[in-house]
């Protein structure tokens, strides 16, 4: 059976929203690191921080550089930093120039996970309004994993999920509930021992 | 073997390459961002293996020299995180004011914002006049842009906006000169600065430093690299002195960790101990 090592999410303008909503389904025993990149603007408190942990069974942060990535977290790259995933599963953060305008850029950090989780990735495109992450979910895609879009008339901002579909790399295009009842049920999958 | 796992051999083989060829050490950068920028350089040469680049780097010196400039330009702003600067100016001034003259150390100072950012403040401070601050940085074409002090004029409606965060409440048009679409950093502010080639990776001490600043740099280093370029800070210092990390880093888990006392932990101030 395909086994999943890792969520990444990309998310831009109404994204308050849709991950209070998608990080409050999943429960405590969830085993998939998730990683997202939100645009959030560069000097950003740590407030969305607090309301994240608030609302999610799981412990959310900012990613640390060098941080071993762990399951039972929710990183989220830091305002004005790219977030990288190394070979050894730790973060790297840098200050490159911006990638579609943004810094954290989701191509970058799809990027990178692509490079590390290989075909064990799940690559999901929320609201947003602008087409960052378009070229990373389809390079997840074409690398074997797994790729979801919240569907465009769903979210608050259509034009991310509608280029990340644009650009054929979608597997499947759901609401933001069937997305978060789609990670349940795999990652419950891959839980239950296989007797064979 | 995939070709994910091949190109991780032919971005060994072209650092070896650098390295042995021109002495620039990049193998003990954090693998994920060489990676990337590795990539990127490759799109724009028109290669389409890394391993192709490898002759060409090792004997076409002028593609070295793009190359260097592509790898270390980390872009920055002025005032880039203005709560630093305002508590630069709260917690570190108030000691340096007590010196009869002042050592500073801008390590990988890139194109020069942050530099010109400290200049103001501490002109504003009345400390700039008894100070001397070396911008180093290895890569000469953005130390020559630093040492020029010019920026598009697009950037300066940032650069005002975060200099009033960073507690400035003087007109910074003041602080530069405008013509056509860039700005010139005022003569005065380059006055006590000294621009000079160093590379953290491979050169030695630095000094008898009060404040080093080196603020987004060590992020791009795996530990190893880290903790040399740390002990190499931790030796420029005086006792007393000051090191600032950029907001994300840290001296938790390095070598020099017991060395140091955290002054402020939102900004990633330290000082030396005595």
């Amino acid at each position: 059976m395909k086994k999943y090592k890792a969520v990444v999410i990309g998310v831009s303008a109404g994204g308050m929203k849709v991950l209070t909503k998608l990080l409050s389904m999943l429960p405590e025993n969830f085993s998939l690191p998730v990683m997202i990149v939100q645009h959030l603007h560069p000097s950003q408190s740590d407030f969305y921080i607090r309301h994240f942990n608030e609302k999610c069974a799981l412990t959310v942060k900012e990613a640390d550089e060098k941080e071993k990535i762990q399951s039972g977290y929710v990183y989220f790259a830091p305002p004005n930093y790219h977030l990288l995933i190394e070979e050894d599963r730790s973060f790297s953060l840098s200050c490159d120039e911006k990638v579609n305008f943004s810094r954290p850029s989701v191509d970058v950090l799809f990027e990178s996970a692509v490079d590390v989780y290989h075909s064990d990735l799940i690559g999901i495109i929320l609201t947003g309004a602008n087409n960052d992450g378009a070229y990373g979910l389809q390079l997840i895609k074409n690398n074997g994993g797994l790729t979801l879009v919240q569907n465009p008339s769903e979210a608050e901002s259509a034009v991310m999920p509608q280029a990340a579909i644009a650009a054929g790399g979608a597997d499947d295009i759901l609401s933001a509930e069937e997305i978060g009842n789609l990670l349940i049920r795999l990652d419950k999958k891959q839980q239950t021992p296989v007797y064979s | 073997m995939t070709d994910n796992e091949i190109e991780k051999i032919e971005i060994d083989l072209f650092l070896e390459a650098v390295f042995r060829r021109y002495g620039y050490d990049f193998t003990h950068y954090a693998k994920a961002s060489i990676r990337r920028r590795v990539r990127n350089f490759l799109q724009k040469t028109g290669y389409t293996r890394v391993s192709e680049m490898i002759p060409e780097v090792l004997y076409n010196e002028s593609f070295f020299a793009n190359l260097v400039f592509d790898f270390s330009v980390t872009v920055t702003e002025m005032f880039r995180d203005p709560d630093f600067f305002l508590s630069v100016r709260n917690m570190i001034f108030p000691y340096l004011r007590t010196y009869p003259f002042i050592k500073i150390w801008q390590a990988g100072c890139a194109t020069g914002e942050e530099v010109y950012s400290l200049a103001i403040l501490m002109t504003e401070a009345g400390l700039y006049e008894k100070s001397t601050v070396f911008a180093t940085d290895f890569n000469d074409p953005a130390l020559k842009k630093a040492k020029e002090g010019i920026y598009p004029i697009k950037n300066v409606k940032d650069f005002t906006a975060n200099y009033q965060k960073a507690g400035g409440n003087l007109s910074f048009a003041k602080y530069y000169h405008a013509q056509y679409d860039s700005v010139i950093m005022d003569k005065y502010l380059k006055q006590r600065i000294t621009f000079a080639n160093h590379n953290l990776a491979t050169d030695g001490v630095f000094g008898e430093m009060h404040l080093i600043l080196c603020r987004n740099v060590l992020i791009y280093f795996d530990r190893e690299l880290q903790n040399r370029v740390l002990s190499l800070f931790k030796d420029s210092l005086i006792h007393k002195g000051f090191l600032c990390l950029g907001t994300k880093e840290s001296l938790q888990f390095s070598d020099v960790c017991d060395d140091f006392k955290l002054i402020d932990a939102k900004n990633k101030i330290y000082q030396k101990k005595f």
